[in-house]
């Protein structure tokens, strides 16, 4: 156990890749942690995927043993935050165990939307804010700007951010000063019953779940019984720990510390994060806040190209399950394209990931249908019921109500692109807010949307109509009601159920026709006319035809080609394998996603 | 090659498609050009016509080593264009090639010829050799278009081309178009047809233009020049059947016609997974289940075959179900069609076989598969490679329930 007094739990907030890694890097490494050779490069982000996306998933704790210039040795104990708008939830438990937290801001590209939406987050959890200048060694480094922009969120003075180079190494020196002499020591009582607060956890294949532990209040030890008490789950506590950034275990954490906790569980769903770990024989009264069962806001269905492989499926999915109690799910039929699974996730990034792992770590191929939210539908005199597929919800007709998810965006952009945006919030049924100047570069603007109309291809064109500048963050804002109506889709006369889309009903006809005249486009010709319709219950709102295949022949075969005209017919061959059947049309597996994106 | 006083069979026949499987051919490859046509994407050379005696010294080496064999049923020199090189030559390539395997009585022996060459002593001088059939690349009637496929004779050259084969005695005259190149026109495309058809030819080959990986016509078009429309050259294909079936010539493969007595007999033992030995560079041999493909490029053709060394390689081994396959792949390309056979009810039975014959796409009748949509033969080729053989003992039982 260590002296409380020479504690620092800190975190950094930053956007990706404003060098937030980095930064962790250079701090363990000037706490001589771990020595240069044996390091390899952003040591926290632990995935590969996390690697090459540069983003961060699953935070972790590294305890640092740093030498003041008082000439006493502190613990550092660096908290790592996820850094995309899907895992708010995490990045509030992550505050919640830290008395500090480095506002990191690249000097270049200035202050973003998600930093600012978890600098409000940090100040409200009440967190010691140090504003830090990063990437000053860049020639176009505008470090006085961004410095100012930090000042007026903050409320502060430019003066106080800290300029750094986290790659060259420059003021990091300066910077862990500040941190031992800004960031308050931890509080908390080593004689009061123990609360300990979740804030991470993963599954490890050798040890099960390894979860990370604030202690708040009293003291853990090594053997002791643990209650989780949102879960009930009763354990003994087989390991606990620090990671430096290996682990070490250690007997005891007290109050203000930080470590991991392993207790053999082996389901990860036991063990949530936010939750509060106590002694089972003096348990503590006070259950810690903040606590929410993950909650998933988008949903998708996945199913395997070749149906051979829906065991497969399940079973990769299962395994992603065992790491991530938000990804959530459910056996799916859709007559399309078979038996296959409806996911619910974090958000959309959070899907794009779980795909990719599936695929990639399992060499699966996959077809994933749209992004849809979960509407609320009431029918009368009955309770709501959570609809989470289009091809569920209710044909039109009777006195049905139906609501969906809003969230609350917050948007960041150069003044030069508010007219834009606000066309593109507009164009999706925002209600806007708001909008605050932070200086004269960049506007903050906030806006009330249907989540239905972000879930697909938002992020992507308000970053094409802005040049990349503009950055959003969101967060749930409750049910409203819409009114809405399913567009079906018919392929060669019969509906597919996994083209079926809730639109808006002012919107309806013009989506009809998009897609429509899409999968035209996506489908290639067949060995038949097929006809593409877009419906509302009975009644057709679009058509178009995608007509036979004429002619698909070699016009040479003799005795020279064969070899080559073979090898040639296979990789054609081959390429259909990314095809699906549907009814008697191929249909390629892409078309599935891409012919219900929205445009504006 | 009338067989006596029996009616000659149509090209069509199916028992004539048949027999070609157990003729011999032979193919010898000449490189030469006078300058490489923008389609083009076989082994040839333009601007090497000093190579002319090492190439035919070569050609003759290899042919004096081949392992022996009997008389062969069709002989054809092929490039390239053989017309370019002394027909002093060619008839020594010629004479070594039956005097080292024989010929059958009424033997197809045929040469590749541009119009440009084929004046009325050259033809009499290769006539005279010992060639009896001819096919020259008269591509088109359209002056545009014969310019836009980079040829350099006129559509005079074709019709006195023909008249000169006539003259000298040749017993079969085909001529190669070329269909659906983007500057034709529907009007231009059945012009060339009625010109080309008023020549009388025994033989019609009309190919669609391709545009194949690494040719000039594959850079313009990747950089954006415009490329053969698919649905247009159907529109050709069509006007072509129309017009031929017209004139008497029966379309017994996708891509040729001809009158009764002059299919090619050569094309005919191909498609008919029949035999053939290949000689020259880049020229492609199929005996006893292996085929192998002689070195592409001329000069180290001639330099390998110098040097005492065998110029084929890629040996490929094709037997059982890849040999099945094989047969099919090529049967079905005639409208005799391909008798059904092991391949053929695997196919049939499969998931891509029921597609294919709800779509009319294909036909089993007499024990033939036959493609019923000809345009779509690829849509079967394909299907064919991802089928698999059956358990014997289905297809034994299936076999009794043949229709």
């Amino acid at each position: 156990m260590s002296s409380r007094s020479l504690i620092r739990n800190f975190c950094i907030i930053a956007h990706i890749d404003h060098g937030k890694s980095t930064l962790a890097d250079r701090l363990i490494e000037s706490a001589g942690a771990i020595s240069q050779r044996e390091m390899r490069d952003q040591v926290l982000d632990t995935m590969d995927l996390e690697r090459e996306r540069g983003i961060t998933i699953k935070a972790q704790a590294v305890r640092l043993d740093y030498q003041g210039s008082d000439g006493r040795t502190y613990v550092l104990n660096l908290i790592d935050t996820p850094g995309h708008v899907d895992f708010s939830y995490e990045v509030s438990r992550s505050l919640a165990a830290c008395e500090g937290a480095l506002l990191l801001v690249d000097a270049n590209q200035g202050v973003q939307a998600q930093t600012v939406a978890n600098a409000y987050l940090a100040v409200e959890a009440g967190l010691e804010i140090i504003p830090v200048v990063n990437k000053i060694d860049l020639p176009s480094a505008e470090p006085e700007r961004a410095a100012e922009e930090l000042a007026r969120i903050l409320g502060g003075d430019p003066a106080d951010s800290i300029f750094i180079s986290a790659k060259t190494g420059e003021g990091i020196d300066e910077l862990t000063e500040r941190i031992v002499e800004m960031v308050p020591p931890p509080g908390g009582d080593e004689e009061l019953p123990l609360s300990a607060l979740i804030f991470d956890s993963y599954y490890d294949i050798y040890r099960g779940v390894v979860c990370y532990v604030r202690v708040m209040e009293g003291a853990l030890s090594t053997g002791e019984r643990v209650t989780f008490m949102a879960t009930g789950e009763k354990r003994d506590a087989a390991e606990i720990g620090v990671l430096t950034p290996a682990s070490v275990p250690v007997h005891t954490l007290g109050a203000g510390e930080v470590g991991y906790l392993i207790t053999g569980a082996k389901e990860i769903d036991r063990v949530r994060v936010g939750d509060t770990v106590t002694s089972a024989y003096r348990p503590t009264a006070r259950v810690l806040e903040g606590y929410t069962d993950p909650r998933p806001m988008v949903f998708a269905g996945i199913f395997p190209t070749d149906g051979d492989d829906y065991p497969r499926l399940r079973e990769a999915l299962e395994k992603l399950q065992l790491n991530d109690a938000s990804l959530q799910i459910s056996a799916e039929f859709s007559q399309a394209l078979g038996f296959g699974f409806r996911c619910g996730f974090l958000g959309l990034l959070h899907l794009e990931i779980v795909r990719e792992r599936l695929e990639r770590e399992n060499d699966l191929d996959l077809v994933t249908t749209s992004p849809s939210v979960a509407y609320r539908v009431t029918r009368p005199g009955c309770k709501p019921d959570e609809v989470r597929s289009p091809a569920d919800f209710p044909a039109p007709g009777g006195e049905v109500l139906v609501e969906e998810p809003w969230i609350k965006a917050l948007v960041l952009v150069p003044p030069e692109y508010l007219g834009a945006v606000m066309e593109i919030l507009t164009s999706r049924r925002g209600e806007l807010g708001p909008i605050n100047y932070l200086g004269t570069e960049r506007v903050e603007l906030t806006c009330r949307l249907p989540l239905a109309e972000v879930v697909f291809d938002f992020y992507d064109h308000l970053k094409s109509k802005t040049r990349g500048f503009a950055s959003l963050d969101y967060e749930p804002d409750g049910y409203q009601s819409s009114d809405l109506v399913k567009v079906d889709l018919l392929l060669n006369g019969s509906p597919v159920d996994a083209f079926s889309a809730v639109v808006h009903r002012q919107k309806a006809y013009g989506y009809g026709r998009e897609i429509v005249a899409r999968l035209r486009k996506l489908i290639p010709r067949q060995l038949f006319d097929v006809p593409i319709q877009a419906a509302i219950g009975s009644r057709i709102i679009s058509r178009e035809t995608i007509r036979a295949k004429r002619k698909d022949v070699l016009a040479k075969c003799y005795g020279g080609d064969v070899t080559r005209k073979k090898k040639l017919l296979a990789r054609q061959k081959e390429g259909k394998r990314r095809m699906k059947m549907v009814g008697s049309v191929e249909v390629p597996s892409e078309a599935f996603v891409q012919a219900l994106q929205v445009r504006d | 090659m009338s067989l006596g006083n029996r009616p000659l069979p149509s090209p069509d026949d199916p028992e004539l498609a048949d027999r070609a499987s157990h003729w011999r051919s032979a193919y010898v490859h000449v490189p030469f050009c006078g300058q490489v046509c923008p389609y083009c994407d076989f082994a040839v050379v333009a601007g090497k016509d000093h190579l002319f005696s090492r190439y035919a010294r070569a050609l003759i080496a290899e042919i004096r080593s081949a392992p022996d064999w009997g008389p062969l049923d069709a002989v054809n020199f092929g490039g390239g264009t053989p017309s370019r090189m002394p027909a002093a030559w060619l008839g020594r390539i010629l004479g070594q090639v039956i005097s080292r395997f024989g010929i059958v009585e009424g033997a197809e022996v045929s040469l590749e010829a541009n119009p440009e060459d084929w004046t009325p002593s050259r033809a009499r001088q290769l006539g005279a050799v010992g060639f009896n059939r001819v096919s020259l690349g008269a591509q088109s009637f359209d002056p545009v278009v014969l310019s836009y496929l980079g040829r350099r004779h006129s559509p005079d050259d074709i019709v006195r081309s023909v008249t000169a084969s006539r003259h000298a005695g040749f017993a079969s005259v085909n001529l190669d178009l070329i269909m659906g190149s983007p500057p034709e026109t529907a009007a231009s495309w059945s012009a060339t047809l009625r010109r080309a058809l008023d020549c009388e030819p025994g033989h019609l080959s009309t190919y669609a233009l391709t545009v194949e990986p690494g040719t000039v016509l594959w850079r313009k078009v990747r950089s954006g020049s415009r490329a053969p429309d698919p649905d247009r050259q159907a529109d050709c294909w069509e006007e072509a059947d129309r017009l031929c079936r017209r004139a008497g010539l029966v379309r017994y493969e996708v891509s040729n016609a001809a009158r009764p007595g002059h299919p090619c007999r050569y094309n005919l033992s191909v498609w008919g997974q029949g035999e053939y030995l290949g000689f020259g560079n880049g020229a492609h041999s199929y005996r006893r289940g292996r085929r192998w493909e002689n070195v592409r490029d001329p000069r180290r053709y001639v330099d390998t075959v110098e040097s005492g060394r065998a110029p084929g390689r890629r040996h490929e081994t094709i037997t059982g179900w890849a040999a099945e396959t094989e047969r099919l792949l090529l049967g079905i390309r005639r409208r005799a069609g391909v008798r059904a056979g092991r391949g053929g009810m695997a196919l049939w039975d499969s998931e891509s076989g029921r597609r294919l014959r709800s779509a009319g796409v294909i036909g089993l009748r007499g024990g033939r598969l036959r493609v019923e949509r000809p345009l779509l033969t690829d849509e079967v080729s394909r299907a064919i490679l991802s089928v698999r053989p059956q358990d014997p003992s289905r297809s034994r039982s299936r076999k009794n329930s043949l229709p």
